[in-house]
């Protein structure tokens, strides 16, 4: 596993690929902006001063202040937290059941497999959205639970890439060695399979950050995601829609960060994909 | 063909069936009865309400009713809205959400299919990035982002359309309408690109073009049917997504379909609104899915020929 060709072969493709190169770098600082939040946000994310109310954006407040004259760059920094924290965790559950669903299917086949895949081609056609919003409805519009319930509806992908993958590998020697040997199932997975896989895990999992991003800031919006005090982007954008005929800052700087994240993913997860696979590429 | 839609129809039944009796039971153990919310209710008016809405019975039973009433047609009352049932609502919501997600899907082909379809024949040149980049970012621009900026655009600095309403003023469905088909255009120019992207390179498009067709015949009459084959088949779920996106779209323009009124359901916890509307939306769906790969089915010569 050290240092194999498949990747530093796809580190060299990606490091040419200039679009992605970029995606990465902006990810990357967001990332240590939402990790640093505490210490480089100039304000805190609740701090009022009422008397400046909605003022636009000055040398004291960089991106200006809303309503309650709360400092937006702030706002827009904490909120960096919670979307980013949404995209990561919620995209790590999906890939936690799609990997293993995938990989069990694939690698039992049969009977079990044709049950487990006709089980994903059901829940495909199910309005999910809905599921989902009934759930914050009924068990309270909690963060974790926003977590589970965006991991759940996101794996379906996931198990068919992984399945269509885990068929592919079965039959090759190592595998059948490894069998041959009287590895156990688990270990065949964890061992044997799970390493092979990696690379159109990882770049399935980059492109579905940004679904999941989407998916919360499309509950937040709604009013069904994070709830106040705490804020997502989404839930910044639904303010500033609120009240954008007079204060229009409000929703353009957190509508341009929340548009450049999905923007710097899907490149990067694009790039990704041409590094590790180059057959799927365009050109 | 036929086979393939009694199929699919066989197992459409018993997976309603299954969300029915989900969305039924989640919702009896959620917390909170219809009638504890804004006010008390003496418990002689509670009984009676209870009583009115079979709420006494025991949950099996309610179950056995309210699904012999789905059958029939009947989602019962409203929580929220005495006097109107779940039926009437969707009635009264359906043809506006039909009318929004048709312009949607309607603005959404001509433009995605447009250029997608020139964007692969001029592969490389400028009509071929210039779209692909305004795709992009179609697809990064939510909805819930682009409808707002729609309207502080063309409603609040050009005054040019309205901001809100649906069919009040002149012109106040077009910003719905875009909002709603411009993430879908986006996603249908990728797809018809790639698709044609493959047909074109195929050796009956070379021997279409050998036999001396004109090179508009080629596109047309021979490329564009395959071509266009994963964009039949990404229609169906895309219903799915155009519901999402009428609950948005809805709410930001205030238009009165099915859309906002499960938002507005789901936040006065119109038990028995939302129920009714998670069923339907589920029954459509499958249906939207189920025409759209049979469609798809039928486009694809090879699998037309084999069944």
């Amino acid at each position: 596993m050290n240092n194999n060709s498949l990747w530093s072969d796809a580190f060299y493709r990606l490091s040419r690929n200039r679009a992605a190169i970029f995606g990465g770098i902006i990810l990357l600082m967001l990332i240590i902006l939402a990790v640093l939040a505490p210490l480089i946000a100039p304000y805190s994310y609740s701090y009022q001063d009422l008397n400046l109310g909605a003022s636009p954006p000055s040398a004291e407040h960089w991106l200006g202040t809303d309503i309650l004259g709360r400092d937006l760059l702030s706002r827009i920094l904490y909120g960096a937290r919670i979307s980013l924290l949404v995209g990561f965790v919620a995209t790590g559950v999906a890939l936690i059941i799609g990997v293993s669903w995938g990989i069990v299917a694939g690698y039992l086949g049969g009977r079990v497999d044709s049950i487990m895949m006709r089980i994903v081609d059901v829940l495909y056609g199910l309005p999910f959205i809905i599921f989902i919003i009934l759930l914050m409805v009924i068990f309270g519009r909690n963060l974790w639970l926003l977590f589970g319930a965006i991991g759940a509806v996101e794996w379906l992908t996931m198990a068919r890439i992984v399945r269509g993958q885990v068929i592919g590998l079965k039959n090759q020697e190592f595998v059948m060695a490894a069998k041959a040997m009287g590895v156990s199932n688990f270990s065949m997975f964890r061992r044997h399979l799970l390493p092979n896989i990696l690379g159109p895990i990882a770049v399935y999992a980059t492109l579905t950050i940004p679904q999941v991003m989407l998916l919360e800031g499309f509950l937040s919006f709604l009013g069904l995601g994070i709830q106040p005090p705490m804020s997502s982007w989404g839930t910044l954008i639904k303010d500033g829609v609120e009240s954008m005929e007079e204060y229009s800052w409000l929703l353009v700087y957190p509508g341009i960060t929340f548009t450049i994240t999905l923007f710097a993913l899907n490149f990067f997860g694009d790039g990704l994909r041409d590094a590790l696979d180059p057959k799927t590429s365009d050109n | 063909m036929l086979a393939i839609f009694f199929k699919r129809i066989l197992i459409a039944i018993p997976v309603l069936f299954a969300v029915a009796s989900i969305t039924f039971f989640l919702i009896k153990i959620a917390p909170g009865g219809p009638f504890d919310a804004d006010r008390a209710v003496s418990p002689q008016v509670l009984k009676n309400l209870n009583e009115v809405y079979n709420l006494d019975a025991s949950n099996w039973d309610q179950y056995v009713d309210y699904m012999s009433g789905v059958l029939t047609g009947d989602l019962g009352p409203s929580f929220r809205f005495p006097g109107r049932s779940v039926t009437e609502m969707i009635a009264t919501g359906l043809p506006v959400t039909f009318e929004l997600a048709f312009y949607a899907i309607l603005i959404a082909l001509l433009m995605g299919v447009f250029s997608g379809v020139l964007a692969a024949l001029k592969r490389n040149t400028l009509l071929d990035f210039i779209p692909m980049a305004i795709a992009m970012i179609g697809i990064c621009v939510p909805t819930f982002l682009m409808g707002p900026l729609l309207v502080l655009i063309f409603g609040i600095n050009l005054e040019i359309l309205p901001v809100s309403g649906w069919g009040q003023l002149p012109g106040d469905k077009i910003l719905p309408s875009l909002t709603l088909g411009f993430a879908y255009a986006a996603y249908i120019a990728r797809l018809s690109r790639g698709g044609m992207l493959e047909i074109l390179n195929q050796d009956f498009i070379r021997t279409a073009r050998a036999k001396g067709l004109t090179e508009r015949m080629v596109v047309i009459k021979h490329a564009m049917q395959g071509g266009l084959i994963p964009v039949v088949s990404f229609l169906g779920p895309a219903i799915a997504g155009l519901l999402a996106g009428s609950f948005v779209v809805e709410t930001i323009f205030q238009i009165p379909g099915l859309g906002r009124f499960y938002v507005e359901a789901a936040f006065n916890r119109d038990y028995t609104m939302i129920l009714g509307t998670t069923i339907f939306f589920s029954a459509m769906i499958v249906f939207f899915n189920l025409l759209s790969d049979l469609a798809a089915l039928w486009l694809n010569p090879r699998s037309r020929d084999s069944s």
